[in-house]
């Protein structure tokens, strides 16, 4: 019997933000785009800042910002250990567009003390919550 | 009059021990409530990790980490986590002797012991029992910092790579509610399997980028968060038990001065009596 739904657990550091049936799962890998559905091979690899596209059981979507962790899958079994992770109606848009201009302004700065890849890191996760409110605003 | 005046004092004493019992009480009360929120949250993550990795150990890998290997208990080292401060009931030395019990069980098969304690009170009764105690910390506070954890931690896990010690437990109060708190032995490394039956088949993870590094990186949060889960559980079962233990000591405190003020005025009564009878004798007899 070919599966239908696959359980998905994400849990941040501070709280758990999902748990239940899904249908599929699209999540940004360190590798690049990942699509997870029901009864994939077991998998095991980390995440870059990204998005995480839920589609559940009853067809409805559900976004949520990650800042980096982990991805379990098991044939029956998915889990997110995520850093931080944000649902996308609780990210601030201008405070994202805010960091991803200072990100910007210290990367140009070129000063002795900046650490860049703090700052490239940084820069990605402004860059990733952008990303996450924009999907999120052109599906509603 | 003089009558009593030891069973006033000894009153005002016992008054004063149950002002303060009773502040501590309510204190205790809304440490807990925090210290309850800060376990829920990140009990979560401590839950699901430990599932992942219960499944990483049943896995086929092709990478063989050494904290999956099963090597002969020779050697067994214990974190133990306790409270910082007193006055919570037989929290601490519950958890002292559901460790010292499981220990001596090893070291009647021959393991030697030695414990990892973080807490002061841990600190004393270790270091009192003369074991052998390789690393401590204390003073965490009532919202601890992973940071804080990880060196004394890290003295563990050394001691593992080193294979100075081959098993690694985590001993803390497990917070079910209020009035429970259960004494808890986690086994850390090498890796606790899995009991899910739907994957005991020979199978490999898929793992981007590649394995050593994905797994270094997952066992070292993995020890960190079941530390600090434990930590932070511990925290809750402290200020819950002290809660517990406070309300009795107050109610204690009210039942003995409602005793005492009962022998108080027994004894003033007795006095005056005594007093009018000697009046009375005196009036009859000048009559």
């Amino acid at each position: 019997m070919a599966l239908l739904t696959v359980n998905l657990n994400v849990v941040s550091a501070e709280e758990s933000l999902f748990s239940g049936s899904i249908k599929s799962l699209q999540i940004t890998g360190s590798e690049g785009e990942l699509g997870i559905m029901p009864g994939h091979a077991p998998l095991l690899t980390s995440l870059k800042p990204g998005m995480a596209l839920i589609t559940k059981q009853d067809g409805s979507e559900e976004v949520i910002y990650l800042s980096g962790g982990m991805l379990e899958v098991q044939p029956n079994n998915v889990t997110v250990l995520a850093d931080i992770a944000i649902r996308a109606a609780d990210l601030d848009e201008q405070a994202a567009l805010e960091a991803k201009q200072r990100a910007e302004d210290n990367m140009n700065a070129h000063g002795a003390d900046v650490d860049f890849a703090a700052v490239a890191a940084e820069l990605a996760r402004a860059v990733a919550q952008l990303r996450v409110i924009q999907a999120t605003s052109k599906n509603s | 009059m003089a009558v009593g005046k030891e069973i006033k004092t000894k009153i005002a004493s016992v008054k004063g021990t149950q002002k303060i019992t009773s502040a501590m009480e309510m204190v205790a009360a809304s440490k807990m409530r925090k210290a309850q929120d800060g376990m829920a949250a990140s009990r979560p993550y401590a839950t699901n990790i430990r599932n992942v990795i219960g499944h990483i150990a049943l896995g086929n890998l092709e990478y063989r980490h050494p904290y999956m290997e099963e090597r002969e208990a020779k050697r067994v080292g214990y974190i133990v986590v306790s409270s910082d401060r007193g006055l919570c009931g037989g929290l601490n030395i519950n958890l002292f002797k559901k460790v010292l019990a499981d220990a001596s069980e090893k070291q009647a098969s021959g393991a030697e012991v030695e414990f990892c304690v973080i807490g002061s009170k841990a600190t004393t009764f270790f270091n009192n029992m003369g074991a052998k105690v390789s690393a401590q910390i204390s003073g965490l506070g009532d919202s601890p910092s992973l940071t804080d954890l990880v060196g004394s931690v890290a003295v563990m896990l050394k001691a593992y790579d080193n294979g100075e010690i081959d098993r690694l437990h985590v001993v803390y109060n497990k917070f079910v509610n209020t009035m429970t708190q259960e004494p808890t032995i986690d086994q850390l490394l090498p890796l606790p399997k899995s009991d899910d039956k739907a994957i005991s088949h020979r199978w490999d993870y898929i793992y981007e980028p590649d394995a050593n590094s994905l797994l270094d990186q997952l066992l070292v949060r993995y020890i960190e968060s079941q530390v600090y889960q434990g930590v932070v559980e511990n925290i809750a079962c402290e200020q819950a038990s002290r809660m517990v233990s406070m309300k009795a000591a107050t109610d204690n405190a009210g039942d003995l001065i409602d005793d005492l003020q009962l022998v108080y005025n027994k004894a003033r009564q007795a006095a005056i009596t005594q007093e009018l009878g000697e009046i009375v004798a005196g009036a009859a007899a000048v009559g």
